[in-house]
């Protein structure tokens, strides 16, 4: 057993993990942050996306000792006290969701593209949202949903 | 899911990895952006006793773009895609990173370890194929380097001796008068290259002085297409030219054939994305 500390969603947490624990593993059954998902054993659906210090990766394919030291951010870190993050809202002004099992990954490799391009364009959001399968709606309301929440986004920093 | 179980090892300096290496031989694999690696441990068709993972080696991360472009081998494709000096002095290279896995693979995935791993599926080898890559490698005996054509030798194998460390990865810049470009027959779930053609051109006076073509995907390994660069050479940069060149472009290759695509259906493709890639290069064409 190795011992780990790093930041999760602004909380110090310590932990000692075998070597062979994923990040998404740790998240879920060491520190029972369970809205990080796991959805295929390949790399592919993305239902486990969060961000390592400040990228989105897929915590099934880093293990947990490579994030010794680094801040992370799941779905979980997202809403702000009751108020939900515009992304959150937008899935669900949109319904960007049926079973909602692949939401938080897109959510969060969404949260990853509107930093980097605060005003996405449909094709953007669907290229950065290559690496998260949706079995349920199809993707259009997804991409409705991300858009909602970077006009939300603009117009919050706007005012 | 879960991988077996292994010891793991993130030296801050490239010689403790090289000694981690030679201390533990075929037990150890090394680790870039782990994105071939994991899943293959996690579905428990590779099980290394030892991982050294090289994140925290600051040597083999970075971009300098000179008169050639060198590349670290741990250099994320995302860093490469964000890179303007780069994309600039190659911009076949962020047009074909857009192709490779998705954001997140993107996010970890390194040049070097896609070059060491050598699937026969990814992207990266045809495109070091034609750009003339020249691959510096670190090992017990120092330094040496190896032209990316000696690089990949058969499936899932390169030049690289068990101890042996692939640090850097030197490119040629596009430059007036040339143009590149690669295309592929993505697997629509997997988004790897059934097929994937890449083209290099340099067009002087209507001329093709300079051409290199490699393929993808189709094979054992990612390799030139000299045959079609020979009778491309001294011939005018024209539709028909690149057409008549493709033809037959797979004869003389070691074609695949899996459930996703039969060797002839391969065999055929590889045909019509050369001629495909050799279009769009000279139409990538840059000024003199």
């Amino acid at each position: 057993m190795t011992r780990i500390s790093l930041t999760v969603n602004g909380r110090p947490y310590q932990g000692e993990v075998e070597p062979r624990t994923l990040l998404v593993t740790f998240l879920r059954d060491h520190l029972h942050l369970t809205g990080t998902h796991i959805g295929c054993d390949t790399s592919q659906c993305g239902a486990c996306v969060v961000h390592l210090d400040g990228i989105s990766v897929k915590a099934c394919t880093v293990l947990a000792l490579q994030a010794d030291g680094a801040t992370v951010t799941t779905i979980e870190g997202l809403a702000q006290d009751a108020t939900l993050h515009p992304l959150q809202e937008g899935f669900w002004a949109e319904h960007g969701l049926q079973c909602g099992f692949c939401t938080p990954g897109m959510i969060m490799s969404t949260f990853d593209l509107l930093q980097q391009n605060p005003d996405p364009s449909d094709e953007e959001i669907r290229h950065a949202l290559e690496g998260n399968l949706c079995r349920c709606t199809g993707y259009e309301n997804i991409v409705r949903a991300v858009r909602y929440a970077a006009q939300q986004m603009q117009s919050n920093q706007n005012a | 899911m879960i991988p077996s179980p292994f010891a793991f090892y993130a030296p801050a300096r490239l010689d403790e990895a090289l000694d981690l290496l030679q201390q533990y031989g075929d037990e150890a694999k090394l680790l870039a952006g782990g994105h071939s690696l994991l899943p293959t441990m996690k579905l428990r068709l590779a099980t290394p006793a030892v991982l050294i993972d090289l994140h925290k080696i600051p040597d083999l991360v970075g971009i300098t773009v000179d008169e050639r472009v060198t590349i670290g081998s741990m250099t994320t494709w995302s860093a490469l895609e964000a890179d303007a000096t780069l994309c600039a002095a190659v911009p076949v290279l962020a047009a074909t990173i857009r192709l490779i896995g998705d954001r997140q693979v993107r996010n970890r995935g390194t040049l070097g370890g896609a070059l060491a791993h050598a699937d026969p599926a990814a992207d990266a080898p045809a495109l070091v194929l034609v750009l003339n890559g020249t691959l510096t490698i670190y090992g017990p005996a120092g330094i040496r380097t190896v032209a990316a054509k000696d690089f990949f030798v058969d499936l899932l194998t390169t030049a690289l001796a068990p101890d042996e460390i692939l640090t850097a990865i030197t490119l040629d810049r596009v430059g007036p008068d040339e143009g590149a470009a690669y295309l592929k027959f993505a697997h629509p779930a997997s988004r790897y290259a059934l097929v994937g053609v890449a083209a290099f051109l340099r067009v002087e006076a209507g001329q093709i002085t300079a051409c290199r073509v490699a393929v993808t995907g189709a094979g054992v390994r990612a390799e030139r297409l000299t045959i079609v660069e020979a009778r491309l050479l001294h011939q005018p940069a024209q539709a028909e030219v690149f057409a008549a060149a493709a033809q037959g472009a797979a004869d003389t290759l070691e074609i695949l054939g899996d459930l996703h695509a039969s060797e002839a259906y391969r065999r055929a493709m590889v045909e019509v994305y050369t001629r495909r890639a050799l279009e769009a290069a000279a139409a990538n064409l840059r000024a003199s």
